[in-house]
């Protein structure tokens, strides 16, 4: 107990010579709720053409009004953005946000995949650490909100599993999940499993190693598997009417939204042929799907097209997989699945390069996407696909207050975000690398 | 290497695909294939890095060096002309830290130096991972082992010469190098421990400065005998018995001469420090410190010391000893009076160190020309090539990268990459080239399809197992 209150006090220390504006502020969301009005933009709604020198009143965590000649409510703060750019927060479609903290060597900071095959009652919100230093860095770069999902793979946290978990929407500002969560149930995980055939792996920040080995019979037995979970939930959604006669189960129930088509399969796919087979089965199972992959979904586009079915994209800026393929493949695949009428959006699928997605839209755009379907698949369309459009993904009266005010054209590698604004709040843009450089630029 | 596996497709389609790549690479540097032909981009947005930027200027290329730089510059009659109009020609992107190119994987792991291996004995010239750095802008790249030993193997400077045979790819009279690692991968804190299985010593980073210790006082010793040999040798006595060779030695020798870099990975300030002050007990030099992700801690010291940082844009957290990295760390080096270079460490990530470089205008405020030499000079600078690359002067090698924007944007998309006045990359080639290959791949597989017979089912001609992975090359975070 001694030694245990002694390092508490040495941690007490630690913190106040590291000083209230360093390890603290980390902490601290650094929120401030009040009404705002931000003038003398050019307003990007994406709902509709930009707008210059428009007003956008901000309150009570919601857009009020937008528009040019909006009367500027009394006591608002007035933030004078001449010469700056309004869009939408950033939507990160997929990450490892709060669960994953350091890959590699502190295994207690890692919370991204569970033991056992089958896990739909796990939900990524429960251990979402809010203190997160991810989340300040990543939302100074404009993301406001993101997925969350275990099982992803960023990094070295994803598993095998066929279903580990549920995937959580959040904004990336709050002092706890309740305060911070969207959506706590936004989608059921899938990591579709291996069919013969071979395909690549995970690689860098990519989707987790599919289950199985890639053996016929494995996969069969898997997809058996996940066909008798559904059959299963529909038998316990009918049983739990009689509620006499009923045993509770937490997995079949966390199914329950699932086979209602309330909550999407969020499924993980490397291949082509996995992606046939799971767009497939959801038809089939008459569930909801959004693919989470890469350049397969080039191969399937028109399959894709005509299921309706979303994509979140992995990091384009990852090497094709094909000695063979062209060199621009990931490139230029964004551009390819818009032409063929498919919806796209982006994730990192790890923390690390969360920042980096508006990059990817960017390099998009360079290999032959249109600049502001870029700009919707890094909001709406994820908005959309995760069943929040009400919510999220423009600039509309009614709409939560997820805004960045910038210095420029967000895809660009050198804009700046000047203000942040998540749920309504003006959100600071600070983080645990902006505080190491300032100490360590002062260093004698 | 997490994908070390090089499986690609089968041995026979695979040979016949490179012939392809090779019939198609030497159709492209048709304007310049005898060395007196004279190539002339003109119109063009010129970022020569060194001496500032000049609108729409002319480059003259003469026997594969730059001859004329300039706005009132003439194309001489009978040169291949490259219209370079809405165009920006910079020098081509070095990338001090590459694994391209290698056979198979990268460390020889079972040992704590491994200093006898040599990187120039598995270059591979047919490794894909060439052409597409090259359709990055990259012209010239320092190959290096993992970061699996405490002392690695020896480094070599190569030109992407794509197509060309392994001994051509090697910069001509760029000084060899050698990969030390410090940290967590030479102490192998995140390798799993396999019972039954001794563990390699160090496991910590005093035993890591210890067996650099161990090995250059070996060294110092070696050297000596050889020294007192040469000296006795030289001196006209006779029937001397030279000293026993030492491979590993050897190496570290000539890094005590000044004749070899040292290029070590490294993560945090007080690992930095200690090599710093153990390279001044033995008396030699670190020429670049790899990775250097803490280097903003002690830029101070490494301006002081005179050592080169090689870092990573905004990588961070993938490790424990990754969690202080900051994007900033360029800026700040720079700031700080280091030379400083972005590198890659990865086949993918190469192709865009011209997008990294410019994070450090938004993450520190570097100047656009402070930014465009993070991955052209600074690096030359760094591998001592900087007489021959780095820049767009008169007299230097016409290594270049020809982009459709500025390429510090992210719409930046190289159009052509030049080496030796030779044009390696060419997109609208590439694009041109995709049905055609295609359709000869087609055929191959089909050909062999036949010869492999029913019984096999052409199985020759599938892909085996899972390919190279979609991954990367990366080494040493993988390590």
């Amino acid at each position: 107990m001694k030694t245990m209150l002694k390092s508490i006090l040495i941690v007490a220390i630690a913190i106040v010579a590291a000083g209230l504006a360093g390890t603290l502020a980390l902490r601290v969301q650094a929120q401030t709720q009040q009404t705002y009005a931000i003038t003398g933009a050019r307003v990007f709604p994406i709902s509709g053409p930009p707008m210059d020198g428009a007003t956008i009143i901000i309150r009570d965590g919601k857009i009020a009004a937008v528009g040019k000649g909006v009367a500027i409510p009394s006591g608002a703060k007035v933030i004078d953005a001449r010469g700056l750019e309004v869009y939408p927060g950033i939507f990160n479609a997929i990450t490892e946000m709060g669960i994953n903290e350091i890959g590699e060597g502190a295994p207690g900071s890692v919370d991204s995949s569970e033991l056992g095959d089958y896990n739909p009652q796990l939900v990524t919100a429960s251990a979402v650490n809010p203190a997160s230093a991810h989340i300040p860095v990543t939302r100074a770069d404009g993301i406001t909100h993101v997925i969350s999902a275990m099982g992803a793979g960023g990094g070295r946290g994803g598993g095998g599993s066929v279903i580990p978990g549920q995937a959580s929407l959040f904004n990336l500002a709050g002092w706890t999940m309740d305060e911070m969560q969207i959506r706590r149930s936004a989608a059921m995980t899938v990591n579709w499993p291996v069919l013969p055939g071979g395909g690549g792996g995970g690689g860098r920040g990519g989707p987790a190693p599919a289950a199985g080995t890639g053996n016929r019979q494995e996969y069969d037995k898997r997809i058996a598997e996940l066909t008798e979970w559904l059959d299963r939930a529909r038998h316990y959604a009918q049983a739990s009417q009689n509620k006499a006669n009923f045993e509770r189960d937490l997995k079949l129930e966390a199914l329950v939204p699932v086979i209602k088509g309330e909550m999407p399969l969020f499924i993980m796919a490397n291949q082509a042929n996995q992606i046939r087979e799971a767009v497939a089965f959801c038809d089939k199972q008459k569930v909801k799907i959004i693919i989470a992959t890469g350049t397969a979904a080039g191969e399937v586009k028109d399959l894709l097209k005509e299921k309706n079915v979303p994509v979140v994209l992995r990091p384009t800026l990852t090497l094709v997989r094909g000695e063979d393929d062209p060199y621009d493949l990931s490139l230029s695949l964004a551009g390819e699945l818009f032409k063929a009428g498919v919806k796209i959006a982006y994730g990192s699928f790890g923390n690390e390069f969360a920042r980096r997605i508006t990059q990817q839209a960017g390099n998009s755009v360079a290999y032959g996407l249109p600049h502001d379907e870029a700009l919707k698949a890094l909001t709406i369309n994820p908005a959309e696909m995760f069943g929040v459009s009400k919510d999220l993904g423009t600039i509309e009266v009614g709409k939560m207050a997820n805004l960045i005010v910038t210095n420029g054209d967000p895809l660009e590698l050198t804009t700046e975000v000047k203000y942040l604004f998540i749920r309504g709040m003006a959100t600071s843009t600070d983080n645990r690398h902006k505080q190491l450089y300032e100490e360590y630029r002062k260093r004698p | 290497m997490k994908f070390g596996n090089k499986k690609k497709l089968a041995l026979s389609v695979a040979v016949a695909l490179a012939g392809i790549a090779a019939i198609a690479v030497s159709s492209w540097p048709s304007q310049a294939q005898s060395g007196a032909d004279v190539l002339v981009i003109k119109n063009a947005t010129i970022l020569t890095v060194t001496k500032g930027t000049i609108k729409n200027g002319t480059v003259v290329i003469r026997n594969g060096k730059i001859a004329e730089v300039g706005a009132n510059v003439q194309a001489p009659a009978g040169a291949t002309v490259i219209d370079g109009t809405g165009m920006f020609v910079a020098p081509g992107t070095i990338d001090c830290h590459s694994h391209i190119a290698v056979e198979g994987g990268v460390n020889e792991g079972s040992v704590s130096d491994s200093s006898m291996a040599n990187i120039l004995d598995v270059l591979n010239p047919n490794d894909i991972d060439i052409y597409r750095d090259l359709a990055g802008g990259v012209t010239a790249a320092n190959i290096l082992h993992g970061s699996a030993n405490a002392i690695g193997g020896q480094t070599i400077v190569i030109k992407l010469r794509w197509g060309l045979p392994a001994e051509r790819l090697v910069f001509e009279g760029a000084m060899p190098g050698i990969k030390f690692a410090l940290g967590e991968n030479p102490k192998r804190s995140n390798n799993p421990v396999i019972p039954g299985q001794i563990r390699r010593y160090p496991a910590t980073r005093e035993g890591v400065e210890d067996v650099i210790r161990q090995s250059f006082t070996e060294a110092v010793e070696y050297k000596k005998q050889w020294d007192e040999y040469n000296r006795r040798k030289a001196a006209g006595e006779s029937n001397l018995i030279p000293p026993r060779r030492d491979l590993r030695l050897d190496p570290l020798v000539e890094v005590l001469e000044g004749k070899r870099y040292v290029h070590s990975h490294c993560y945090r300030a007080d690992e930095i420090l200690m090599l710093l002050r153990v390279s001044k007990e033995f008396g030699f030099k670190v020429r670049t410190l790899q990775h250097v992700l803490e280097g903003y801690k002690v830029a101070k010291e490494m301006a002081e010391y005179g050592v080169g940082g090689s870092t990573f844009s905004d990588w961070w957290s993938y490790k424990l000893e990754a969690y202080d990295a900051i994007p900033y760390n360029l800026a700040l080096m720079t700031q700080k009076g280091v030379i400083a270079s972005v590198n890659s460490d990865d086949a993918e990530e190469a192709t865009h160190l011209n997008q990294e470089a410019a994070k450090t205008i938004k993450y520190g405020g570097l100047s656009h020309d402070e930014a465009m030499k993070l991955f052209t000079i600074n690096p030359a600078k760094q591998l001592g090539i900087e007489n021959r690359v780095g820049s767009i002067e008169v007299g230097k090698d016409a290594d270049l990268a020809i982009y459709n924007h500025d390429p510090l944007s992210v719409y930046a998309v190289v159009q052509k990459t030049i080496i030796d006045g030779k044009v390696y990359f060419d997109r609208q080639k590439d694009i041109a080239m995709r049905a055609e290959n295609a359709k000869e791949k087609q055929a191959l597989i089909e050909k062999e399809r036949q010869a492999s017979g029913a019984g096999r089912g052409g199985r020759g001609a599938q892909p085996q197992g899972p390919g190279r992975g979609p991954g990367s090359t990366i080494e040493d975070r993988e390590e």
